[in-house]
């Protein structure tokens, strides 16, 4: 365990000297903090009235931006080092694979979070200073949903990463796996319902399944539970199975198989060749 | 010590490591040669624990080490082919070793400046940003810094100058009688007076297996 802690501290160092945190941090940091603050102040003075289009917008592109994001520069922590053979040095010490794989995961889920916190910490403060009651119960629901989002994309970026060998290979993977999941978000699902060309119920599983859809619905009906902007599916989900359940949903689900890409990754990492 | 039974390792179809039997006692200092593609890299990483034979099995002070990794690198030092171009600076390098493996950065300090590596001047530094031999130099100090019994070292003298060269050969005259090492050289030359074994290796076959008495070795 000491070991773990101290892989991830030390990934956390190296990330933030490296010059992709600095343009996540600022992006996403950027984009959050404003949507935080902007959501919050108009929650507050119009009492959550709804979202404005400018906020939807941000959504939408945090929705479609973070994923990539996270595979992009995540994909690399295994996969990268051991095309450098960095991996067979520091694998030469007496540390655990268990310690070392998920010390890495450690490191970047906090590298991946820590915007998200800190776009948090001055939504609120902004809040705060703006006056009002804040909406503590939306801010923990938008955080647990964002957390649950960037767990389910380390873990399938982990995964890639150990399973594949070459780094450009893992790459190309993650930019499929992200078109993928894009493609089967509502826009496209309309598309396939209007032309009748499958039936609904699969086209529900489809959207249930993808976790970037669920993000989607759970966000968006947490500042806009009138949905006039979501499309039919989202519609249909929310309609179904009721707002609690479906935020529950949205953040459990997307967190599980997170954890089990992560798992999968791992056991690949411990029972095959590391270089 | 370290005893090799029947190895097998294939990649891609062509066997590697071709039935390797070997066994390693304290004391021996080898010198591992062949051509390029022999297969000593890939023997060096299975004693490592990198690779899952395809058959066979390898023990190091009697683990083997896939399943009992921390056990069995505890007691290796090892120095990789080229100095990998790690991110870390110097003092977190430094520290993960020293956690890693109970080794204090004063104890590595000590050994670097043996080789005229000031490591305080450079903590900040990213190691890959250090020039070559100065890498070497690092990596060499850690090794020896660790204090294992075991010493694997792939082509170490490859970065350094003569001089540098010269004092590495010093530090290395220094070790216990009872620690073996493993060095893969293509230059015999540089290392003679460090070894009292040599194993040839051609097309993942261990076809040479010799003893030498060596005057200078202890
Ligand atoms: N991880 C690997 N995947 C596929 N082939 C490999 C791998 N490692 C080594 N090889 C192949 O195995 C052969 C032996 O390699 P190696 O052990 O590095 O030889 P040496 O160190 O004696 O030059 C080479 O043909 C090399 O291409
Ligand atoms: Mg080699």
């Amino acid at each position: 365990m000491k070991n773990l802690f101290l892989i991830a501290k030390l990934d956390i160092r190296e990330s933030m000297r490296s010059k992709w945190f600095f343009v996540y941090l600022l992006v996403f940091g950027g984009l959050m903090a404003l949507f935080f603050i902007t959501g919050i102040t108009d929650s507050v003075v119009m009492g959550f009235t709804g979202l404005s289009r400018l906020l939807l917008i941000y959504m939408q592109v945090t929705i479609v931006i973070l994923p990539i994001f996270i595979l992009i520069t995540t994909v690399k922590s295994i996969s990268g080092d051991r095309e450098s053979a960095i991996l067979e040095y520091m694998l030469s010490f007496a540390v655990s694979l268990r310690d070392y794989y998920w010390g890495k995961m450690l490191g970047r889920f906090f590298i991946v979070f820590f915007p998200v916190i800190l776009a948090l910490v001055l939504g609120v403060m902004w809040g705060v200073f703006k006056g009002g009651e804040l909406p503590w119960k939306m801010l923990f629901i938008y955080s647990a949903l964002l957390f649950s989002m960037c767990a389910v994309f380390l873990g399938i970026a982990f995964f890639i990463s150990t399973v594949v060998k070459s780094h450009d290979v893992a790459l190309g993977a993650s930019f499929v796996v992200w078109i993928t999941l894009l493609a089967f978000l509502d826009i496209a699902l309309i598309g396939l319902m209007l032309q009748n060309r499958w039936n609904d119920e699969f086209i529900i599983s489809l959207a249930l399944l993808n976790p970037m859809e669920v993000f989607r619905v759970g966000a968006i009906s947490l500042f806009d539970p009138e949905l006039t902007v979501m499309g039919p599916v989202a519609y249909f989900l929310l309609d179904t199975f009721g707002h609690k359940l479906f935020i529950a949903y949205s953040i459990l689900y997307p967190f599980g198989l997170g954890v089990i890409f992560a798992y999968l990754g791992y056991l690949y990492f411990i029972k095959k060749d590391l270089l | 010590m370290i005893v090799v039974k029947n190895a097998v390792k294939s990649f891609m179809g062509v066997k590697v490591l071709d039935n390797v039997s070997l066994k390693i006692n304290y004391g021996d200092k080898i010198a591992l040669m062949g051509p390029n593609g022999a297969g000593k890299t890939t023997l060096v990483r299975s004693i490592l624990g990198f690779y899952h034979l395809d058959s066979g099995d390898i023990e190091v002070n009697g683990f083997n080490p896939n399943k009992h990794r921390t056990k069995v690198l505890e007691n290796i030092s090892f120095i990789p082919q080229t100095p990998p171009p790690i991110k870390l600076n110097i003092e977190e390098l430094l520290e993960y070793v020293s956690k890693s493996s109970k080794v204090s950065p004063q104890t590595i300090e000590e050994e670097a400046r043996k080789m005229d590596l000031n490591i305080k001047k450079n903590l900040k530094k990213p190691f890959f940003k250090l020039s070559g031999g100065m890498k070497q130099k690092l990596l060499i100090a850690i090794a020896i810094a660790k204090n294992s019994n075991i010493l694997i070292f792939d082509e170490p003298t490859a970065n350094l100058d003569p001089k540098a060269r010269e004092k590495f050969y010093n530090l290395l005259k220094e070790l216990d009688k009872k620690t073996s090492a493993i060095y893969i050289t293509h230059r015999i030359e540089e290392i003679e007076g460090l070894v009292n074994r040599k194993i040839y290796m051609d097309l993942g076959k261990i076809v040479e297996d010799e003893k030498i008495v060596n005057q200078d070795v202890k």
